[in-house]
């Protein structure tokens, strides 16, 4: 403006932008305890505290419940059961109407909320619950997945995927095997545990601060309750403290007894789970029982599979369908099998009701395949890197899944090959089996396993998402999307895609609470497409005013629409520049609107589950990890020395958030292989209720040596958002490695020639009867 | 009795306070929350496993501010008498900028969904004012009782190892001498006292005002580190009522070493007691390091896990392998007797009401004897035992002189081997016999099966440990403890 040069004085790129690996938006509100979770919102006046009355028996008719000395205790406000609910006593998340808010006639899982007590304080409401005096008649109940399909008990009718003659292809192949494994289930220990605080509105409504990954399905579901329309519910959640799949329908139930109780009392209620409450009362990663028999060359290829899944849902159906379906969709991880048939089946037991949790099913489906890998290679003498390579999808026809969908950006082999070299597996490999050979206690183990993870709801409808975009007078910008905040960076990556396509500072994109008001009608954020989804709903809304400034600058500077080019933090009109927020202001004056919503569907995506078939996936993102461990054969204790990751984020929208998910995810996975044990008692009790007994991994337990990166120059094939790649999930299969690898070290034992027999998750003690069980076998001579 | 008493004093952040009429049942916690509206600290557990809650302390000893991270969740608002309590509200500058340790954690990316920060922020902060950089064996140590679900803790810990990069001393540091003087001013002498609701609390000062209390109150509840008694108040709402603090009893805090004995005061923490024990006795040290968290350390002590009786407790093994004495008092009445006759059944020890431990007296070491110490659990760090064996062995000529073999989480109570002991007993020290004796602890022990570990598992590896000591007493250059290669890798880090 004053002659200088445009060179010097413009900045040649906004602060923030995609790509660039920007801290987290609330990292310095988490490190000086200013981010506001939901209990810290200031209480309004009068808030009173919900806790529920919870069964204590897993199967039994409900003969009487006296509630006197509850009502009569100290502090308490009111006590709500099944009788008073005003609309339906149910939030299954697919309408099933097999989730109540409070069992009455028959309990059917230890920990399952009878009634609630409202009172004046958390402590009082606790403390009343504990009065009830329920009279049970028992029934017997079913615990385990064994239990349900030997009663034929399920929540849902069997599946089966399929694609060529399987029987005699495994009868023609020159080599079969038949196995069975059992791996566990996780609980999701987020942090912050389930709460809602439900404030009383007029006319009867509520709205609710809930922390939830799916504040639609609250919506409707408290609505559903209160039997009142969707739009008498507004449910905001600004962030959670950790989610994890936990929050995907997990949140509803709490929501609605908060709302129940306010809206009868017309004062706010608080409704706070009680860490030990919350892990017995809600739903975890589902445990399977995987059997398989196989056909196989001399070099280890697969021609013939076929496994069985069967799969604890507990006592209700919840997400189980598209759980198990999302095993079997991962059936065959990175794999081709010229002929395939997974059956899958969904046992009922009288047990907690099994939901979402990160990978949804994903990573017991490719558990199953990768024992399968190692089974192959130990019985051929094969290195079971070999046997997987040798495996690996490839060019037509051997680019077929089991669901009749082509994989067409197989970056598989490539990666993996990267990832051998950089690890060096190739030459750790015979060091570890000579150092196994001098040590007679101590025991390592190498294992290098890939993920090939689909990306979309594998339920199509839900693959939809909007936002909403501001732009205010002063050139702020107001963000608003359907996606929630549960730490994993979905807000700072979707902020950093509205800066970049307005080219404005990432601190002028104001990151907002998702709130069913603003944005309705949405999906969970889960199955790792929160960015894609909400980034691409971003776009398309900052686009639209994009358009419109870009519109009222043509006209206003009487200029073609192609000399408008948005700059850094300006706007080239011809041949001027107007910093942003001035146009902003012209347009406002100008009376153009400065507001816009922005929807997205994910394209090309089908899928016909009746015949199995279709495109479940707009793409796949691809990783793979290479574990070593070192094992004490004397107690079965184990530790991590090294680790190696490459994993596939596409053209990442912000590397250093990515990697965080790929680190994070890793060492979930790795505590749900290892050292998370979910123990019920034969009550059906669950005695890992607490970090006391159920224990995730701590800082001490990641690698030795830790060694991650993303794999560049690779963007997405697909036209996804900045061509980055869906991140949340995947990462955590990679952990797979750490399994395997302890399963090699017991391999060591005999000369790798058996397959050790280890169930997930391997504690130590699993290790040790595997090791024991290894040595039996050797002696007797297998 | 009330120009004997006064309220409790603190100081939050620079601020004292007084409190007086409040339910002694309250944790450090719930005051935060609700009372002073700190909503930084977050409770995510309420047991003292998390670390969510981690608040520190600091008092003066000797002279110095030693500041140390606790659980608010599980510590009582007496507790903080005469102390300062620093929260995550406290950190940054007035004027907005974060302290090194928060901003080191900006840098590396260390939170996610954030919930667990403010729990990390302290944890660091109390190991930020340790002497020296800490290295990555002292990174997870001082970690170890603060989980995360959503980093992988790689980022917390390069944080940890930065956040002293510039060298400068922090606020804190140049604010020390007008700390310790006003955490001096807090104190007259007398007894810090709470009554509300007919609940009270005391918090003697010497061992002479302790016993005549407790024979005044003979069913008070004895609070020492409050890591277990914490969670009778918060899982299993109990309201205690009195309870006596033995936290402030200058005189059980005491560790005394002769040529002897090393006498452990009831009242000193683990972490305390840490590096007299790895000087004589580097297995238990080493035990030690795993047991709890560096929040349960830094509040429980080794009276106190005597004391509660548990047939888990970690300390009890090595120590009864020892030959430890345990001594007890009653009003003017002192006693003394074998550790391992203090347990007598499951929920049972040999007190009597109004009694309590003054200290436990642990023989030093001898080069004679070997002392070896095995903790099996899930997980390495702040797990509850499935099994631990403690060996302690003498030979001469070859032969077995004496051997003391103990174990907890196999029994009622931590129990000796006495078969498996016998059977060695001067004989040769050969694997046949060690193996001999494997086979006897089956009649030592019926061990349960429960959530930590089976009945079978249990046994077996006591019989593998047995083995172990065998070995790691024989064939020194035989690599036998994973742990030991993982820390050799990390100290070279």
């Amino acid at each position: 403006m004053h002659g200088r040069s445009a060179a010097t004085a413009k900045p040649a790129a906004i602060r923030g932008g995609v790509r660039n690996p920007v801290a987290h938006d609330s990292a310095a509100k988490h490190v000086a305890g200013t981010a506001i979770y939901v209990d810290d919102i200031p209480e309004p006046s009068g808030t009173l505290h919900a806790a529920p009355g919870l069964s204590t028996r897993a199967h039994a008719r409900v003969r009487s419940m006296d509630l006197a000395e509850v009502r009569a205790a100290p502090g308490v406000v009111l006590v709500l059961t099944a009788k008073d609910i005003p609309g339906a006593n149910d939030v299954s998340p697919i309408g099933a109407g097999d989730d109540p808010v409070f069992a009455s006639e028959t309990v059917e899982f230890h920990g399952q909320a009878l009634f609630a007590v409202i009172a004046e304080s958390h402590e009082a409401a606790r403390r009343a619950a504990r009065l009830a005096k329920v009279e049970y008649e028992d029934l017997t109940p079913l615990l385990t997945v064994d239990d349900a399909l030997r009663a034929q008990a399920f929540v849902l009718p069997e599946h089966v995927m399929k694609r060529g003659d399987v029987d005699s292809a495994i009868a023609r192949a020159p080599h079969r095997l038949k196995g069975e494994f059992r791996l566990g289930g996780q609980e999701h220990f987020y942090l912050e545990g389930q709460v809602s605080l439900a404030v009383p509105m007029e006319d009867g409504d509520v709205t609710v601060h809930c922390s939830t990954q799916h504040p639609s399905e609250v919506q409707h579901n408290v609505a559903h309750v209160l039997g009142r329309p969707n739009n008498a519910v507004t449910v905001e959640c600004r962030r959670m403290g950790g989610g994890f799949g936990g929050k995907e329908t997990q949140g509803s139930q709490w929501a609605a007894i908060a709302a129940l109780a306010a809206v009868r009392l017309k004062r706010p209620v608080k409704c706070r789970l009680d860490r030990d409450d919350d892990m017995i009362a809600t739903g975890k990663r589902h445990d399977f029982r995987i059997g398989y028999e196989v056909g196989f060359d001399d070099g280890g290829r697969i021609v013939g599979i076929s496994f069985d899944h069967a799969a604890r849902c507990g006592y209700s159906a919840d997400l189980s369908g598209a759980i198990a379906d999302r095993a079997m969709f991962h059936a065959d991880n990175g794999y081709y099998f010229d002929a395939v048939r997974i059956r899958s089946q969904r046992g009922k037991t009288h047990t907690v009701s099994n939901t979402a949790f990160r990978g949804f099913g994903g990573p017991q489906g490719m558990l199953g395949i990768e024992e399968v890998m190692d089974a192959i290679a130990r019985h051929r003498a094969l290195d079971p890197l070999d046997v997987r390579r040798i495996n690996l999808y490839g060019d037509a026809p051997r680019d077929v899944t089991p669901y009749h969908m082509a994989v067409e950006d197989n970056i598989l082999p490539e990666l993996i090959t990267r990832l051998e070299e950089s690890a060096e597996y190739r030459r750790r490999r015979p060091a570890i089996t000579q150092w196994n050979r001098q040590n007679a206690y101590l025991k390592k183990g190498i294992a290098l396993t890939p993920v090939k993870f689909g990306i979309s709801f594998t339920t199509s409808h839900l693959n939809q998402a909007g936002a909403l975009v501001h732009v205010y007078t002063d050139g702020s910008v107001h963000l608003n999307h359907g996606g929630t905040e549960m730490g994993q960076g979905l807000f700072i990556k979707v902020a950093q895609v509205v800066a970049e396509e307005f080219q404005i500072d990432l601190d002028q994109v104001k990151i907002t609470p998702t709130n069913t008001g603003k944005v309705p009608n949405t999906s969970a954020t889960a199955a790792s497409s929160g960015s894609d989804m909400n980034g691409m709903a971003a776009q398309a809304a900052a686009r639209k005013i994009k358009q419109r400034l870009t519109d009222f600058a043509a006209e206003k500077y009487k200029v073609a629409a192609e000399s408008i080019a948005f700059l850094p933090n300006r706007v080239r009109i011809g041949n001027q520049e107007v910093p942003f927020k001035d146009l902003v202001k012209q347009a406002y004056m100008g009376r153009v609107s400065l507001s816009a919503t922005g929807y997205y569907r994910t394209p090309k995506i089908h899928y016909d589950r009746e015949t199995a078939s279709g495109r479940p996936f707009l793409y796949f993102a691809y990783g793979a990890a290479v574990s070593e461990v070192l094992i004490d054969t004397l107690t079965g204790e184990y530790t991590l020395t090294r680790v190696d990751i490459l994993h596939d984020a596409g053209r990442s929208l912000n590397p250093a958030v990515d990697l965080g998910q790929v680190e994070g995810g890793f060492i979930q996975g790795m505590g749900w292989l290892t050292s998370e044990e979910l123990w019920f008692d034969q009550q059906g009790r669950l005695r890992t209720h607490a970090p006391s007994t159920y224990k995730i991994p701590t800082c001490s337990d990641r690698p030795a040596d830790f060694r991650m990166q993303l794999l560049e120059n690779m963007p997405n094939s697909e036209e996804t958002i900045h061509r980055s790649k869906a991140v949340g999930e995947p990462p955590l299969m990679l952990a797979i490695s750490v399994f395997r690898a302890i399963s090699d070290a017991i391999a060591s034992i005999a000369d790798y020639r058996l397959l050790p027999k280890l169930d997930a998750p391997a504690t130590p003690e699993r290790v040790l009867f595997a090791v024991e069980d290894l040595r039996a076998r050797l002696e007797a001579g297998a | 009795m009330a120009d004997q008493t006064r309220p409790v004093r603190f100081l939050l952040g620079s601020e004292r306070r007084e409190l007086s009429g409040i339910d002694p049942n309250t944790t450090v916690l719930n005051y935060l929350r609700r009372v002073e509206r700190r909503l930084g600290t977050k409770e995510g557990c309420g047991e003292g496993d998390c670390g969510a809650c981690t608040v520190v302390l600091g008092e003066v000893e000797d002279g110095r501010l030693c500041y140390r991270a606790v659980n608010s969740c599980i510590q009582f608002v007496g507790t903080l008498d005469g102390k300062q309590l620093l929260t995550v509200e406290d950190l940054a500058a007035p004027d907005g900028t974060l302290h090194p340790c928060q901003q080191a954690l900006v840098d590396c990316h260390g939170s996610q969904c954030g919930f667990c920060t403010p729990g990390f922020v302290m944890s660091l902060f109390a190991l930020y004012h340790e002497q020296g950089e800490p290295d990555r064996n002292r990174v997870d140590d001082a970690l170890a009782g603060n989980l995360c679900r959503c980093t992988g803790y790689g980022p917390i810990a390069a944080a940890a190892r930065s956040m002293k990069a510039d060298g400068q001393p922090d606020r804190f540091a140049r604010e020390v001498g007008r700390i310790v003087q006003a955490l001096k001013a807090l104190d007259d002498g007398k007894m810090p006292y709470l009554e509300a609701d007919g609940r009270r609390y005391f918090a003697p000062r010497s061992s002479d005002a302790l016993a005549g209390l407790l024979l005044e109150h003979p069913g008070a509840t004895i609070l020492a580190g409050g890591t277990d008694v914490g969670l009778w108040v918060t899982k299993q709402l109990r309201r205690l009522d009195p309870i006596i603090h033995v936290g402030q009893v200058a005189d059980l805090h005491r560790i005394s070493v002769d040529e002897r004995w090393i006498e452990i005061g009831a009242g000193v923490t683990y972490s305390d007691a840490l590096t007299t024990i790895a000087t004589h006795h580097p297995d238990i040290a080493e035990m030690m390091r795993r047991l709890g968290s560096e929040q349960v350390r830094n509040a429980g002590t080794i009276g106190g896990n005597i004391a509660n009786g548990s047939p888990i407790g970690d300390s009890p093994p090595p120590l009864i392998a020892l030959g430890s004495r345990l001594v007890l008092r009653r009003g003017e009445r002192f006693r003394e007797l074998a550790l391992e006759d203090f347990f007598i059944d499951y929920g049972k020890q040999d007190r009597q009401p109004g009694e309590f431990v003054v200290a436990v007296r642990v023989p030093v070491a001898d080069p004679k004897r070997i002392l070896r110490c095995y903790k099996i659990s899930k997980r390495f760090d702040q797990d509850i035992t499935a099994s631990l064996g403690a060996f302690a062995l003498t030979l001469a000529g070859g032969k077995v002189e004496d051997i003391r073999v103990c174990f907890g989480g196999m029994a009622p109570v931590p129990k000796r081997a006495r078969a498996a002991e016998a059977a060695l007993k001067g004989k040769p020290w050969t694997r046949e016999a060690v193996e001999a004796a494997c086979w006897l602890l089956s009649e030592d022990y019926t061990p349960i099966s429960d959530m930590r570990a089976s009945a079978q598992y249990r046994l077996r590896v006591a019989q593998n440990l047995l083995l172990k000591f065998f070995v790691e007493t024989t064939e020194p250059q035989t690599k036998t403890r994973i742990l030991a290669e993982r820390r050799a890798v990390h100290a070279r880090a």
